[in-house]
């Protein structure tokens, strides 16, 4: 499944985002970061762009964007829901929670709805241990998530 | 006259609904015509009480909480602008026994300054160990945080003087201070509390890392999963950049430092050291052999302190009031006070900073209060993901890093996570196992391979093949000794210490399978 934006694939408004991080040192993770900010994911023909401005391999570049989980080929969807994983929030059932968001929104962790409304992905830990189960709506965050919660955001998220 | 409220804007109580608050009290002073100053400081640390918010009254600080939006008409009403009754009222936040009790060093100004405001920073003791540092000489400010026992928070405990004088001893036209605010640890959020709360005093910690070993660069690498955390901590250093903190002359001494965040990507290893580096460099976060130390060859293969966010924090304390006064607290070789993260399912959850030395079960019974669910406190997982599940009977341990070694834990970041008796033992092994998979760099084999054997290993458990359990054992002697770096040689420590400790729930199936 290959991306629309192939067509009108903008290299260089990449080629701009790299030369402004270009002076820092070790640029590669803010430059990755802005794209995404920018495009809503890396797609692979930004890659050659980035690596050719850093003298490095287009490998070594997909090397480094595929090894860190933030990091997206395909744009998530209009909303993204994140929902703790780790041990303290499964001390408080996040367990149960996440399976409830799983049927709510009928996709799996790492997946996107067809309609492409939601995106839903694991975390490990958002440093709202003391008021767990912990949830991330869009970049804000949602502690004692409980599923009446999922259910809500579920409702806002379909809207 | 302007009466001043204080809203935490820290992500926790943010999580809580502490913006809605926020948004509902400004509506309500308009509609009433009350001249009123909203501050965002950071947390206090008392989750089950937020959001927790202050008045500023003539006969000081006032504190209501757990407020909900539909409080706020009631507050109001109740006259809280002039610390009026109510059934939320907490009175002073300070007499609160979770906090008064507590030793607040590292954690002075969080929850009571405005953590974007250098001047309410200053006005709370604030930079003055940067000033007495300025008029040191480098080896000086080096031997008194050695002098004072601090020790690495962030898990390992190296201790801090150490690492800073062998930086301090390498030449070289650039070295760097790299904070690890890469805070992944289940069950711990002092780095964001801090972050969020009292950044400056993280910025501060940092200058006089830099005064102390020359390194004129400093970074914050911090993690992609606190945005919060990251707006703050650029506020700050701009901030402090304006006003001369940083920049081409420290506080006018003539030397230099600056900071910079860079934001990490979502990946739990990168809070190991070399990982870390690798991944500020731009490359992927695969941990490098040690030697070289960072200290030798870091950042850029550059010499290089790379320190925990609370062992930053914790400089300025020491070079204000000298290296005794901060060694005078904790016992044994675990010197200083260490912000302890009680979470999970526990009553009274948040942050409390003591002197080293509470038994566990002072920690987890008595400040916090038991379960949550009220049930019986079955397992409490002590130092993030990484770290052993510890029984009641083992309550006894007193908080320091030999004492948790002996029992076969590791105090890590100081979270302490705590279960019922719902929670199946198995179960958490095997997600040790698997968030170790996920996690791993790929580097090592005992680290890579490992864990996804182990896995399946405990799977077999799990299905009544209980002639699988030496060899989970033999896995784990495995991966312990042979792994790289901490990911690989410490998942056996959560994994051990339920199967040791727990074994009925990796028997619950024998019967059966034997039938």
């Amino acid at each position: 499944m290959g991306l629309d934006l192939s067509s009108d694939f903008d290299g260089n408004r990449i080629q701009a985002i790299v030369d402004e991080h270009i002076n820092l040192e070790g640029p590669l993770l803010p430059i990755l970061h802005a794209v995404q900010e920018d495009l809503g994911c890396i797609p692979q023909e930004a890659l050659p762009v980035i690596a050719n401005k850093l003298n490095l391999s287009r490998a070594e570049v997909h090397g480094v964007m595929s090894f860190y989980h933030d990091f997206r080929e395909q744009p998530a969807g209009r909303h993204v829901v994140k929902i703790c994983r780790a041990e303290a929030c499964q001390s408080m059932g996040s367990d149960a929670i996440a399976e409830h968001a799983k049927s709510r929104f009928k996709i799996g962790f790492g997946d996107t709805a067809p309609d492409g409304s939601v995106t839903l992905e694991a975390v490990y830990c958002l440093g709202l241990c003391a008021c767990a189960p912990a949830a991330m709506v869009d970049g804000k965050v949602i502690g004692r998530v409980d599923e009446a919660r999922i259910d809500a955001i579920s409702s806002e998220v379909r809207s | 006259m302007t009466v001043t409220i204080y809203i935490p804007g820290d992500s926790g109580a943010v999580a809580l609904g502490a913006d809605d608050v926020a948004q509902a009290i400004v509506g309500e002073a308009q509609k009433r015509g009350a001249d009123i100053k909203l501050v965002r400081n950071g947390s206090r640390g008392l989750y089950w009480l937020e959001p927790m918010l202050e008045v500023a009254t003539d006969g000081g600080r006032i504190a209501y909480g757990p407020v909900s939006v539909g409080d706020v008409s009631a507050l109001f009403d109740a006259e809280f602008l002039s610390g009026g009754a109510h059934a939320l009222s907490l009175g002073n936040p300070e007499d609160i026994p979770f906090l008064k009790n507590q030793t607040r060093l590292t954690f002075a100004r969080c929850g009571i300054v405005d953590p974007v405001s250098l001047e309410d920073y200053e006005a709370h003791d604030g930079l003055k160990g940067l000033r007495n540092a300025v008029s040191m000489a480098a080896s000086d400010i080096v031997q008194t945080v050695t002098d004072s026992g601090l020790r690495g928070r962030g898990g390992a405990g190296f201790p801090t003087g150490i690492k800073w004088k062998t930086v301090l001893d390498e030449a070289g036209p650039q070295k760097y201070i790299v904070c690890n605010a890469d805070e992944g640890d289940s069950g711990t959020f002092a780095d964001r509390m801090i972050m969020e709360g009292d950044p400056f005093v993280l910025i501060e910690g940092m200058a006089i890392a830099g005064l102390a070993t020359a390194a004129t660069k400093g970074y914050i690498y911090l993690r992609s999963e606190y945005p919060d955390a990251i707006r703050i901590m650029n506020a700050a250093i701009g901030i402090a950049r304006e006003k001369g903190v940083l920049g081409a002359s420290v506080l006018g001494s003539g030397k230099a430092f600056d900071i910079e965040v860079r934001v990490g990507a979502g990946a739990y290893v990168c809070g190991e050291e070399t990982s870390l580096l690798n991944s500020l460099e731009g490359k992927r976060g695969v941990v490098r052999a040690k030697p070289p130390l960072p200290a030798h060859k870091g950042f850029l293969g550059r010499p290089t302190v790379i320190n925990n966010v609370i062992s930053l924090a914790s400089v300025p304390v020491i070079l204000d009031k000298g290296a005794d006064y901060y060694r005078d607290f904790g016992m044994g070789r675990s010197r200083g006070t260490i912000p302890i993260q009680i979470a999970g399912n526990v009553k009274h959850g948040g942050l409390y900073e003591t002197a080293f030395g509470l038994t566990l079960g002072e920690i987890v019974d008595e400040i916090g209060g038991g379960t949550a669910t009220g049930r019986e406190v079955k397992a409490v997982q002590v130092g993030g993901p990484l770290g052993a599940y510890f029984p009641r009977s083992k309550f006894d341990t007193p908080f320091g890093y030999e004492e948790f070694d002996g029992e076969g834990g590791l105090i890590g970041h100081a979270g302490v996570v705590v279960f019922d008796d719902t929670a199946d033992m198995l179960g958490m092994a095997r997600f040790a196992m698997e968030f170790c998979a996920v996690e791993s760099c790929g580097k090592c084999t005992p680290c890579r391979i490992g864990a996804v054997r182990g896995v399946e290993t405990v799977d077999r458990i799990a299905r009544g093949d209980t002639s699988a359990i030496p060899l989970l054992t033999d896995l784990c002697d495995t991966m312990k000794d042979g792994s790289l770096c901490a990911l690989g040689g410490f998942t056996p420590y959560p994994v051990m210490s339920a199967l040791t400790h727990f074994p009925d729930d990796f028997h619950a199936n024998a019967k059966e399978a034997a039938e």
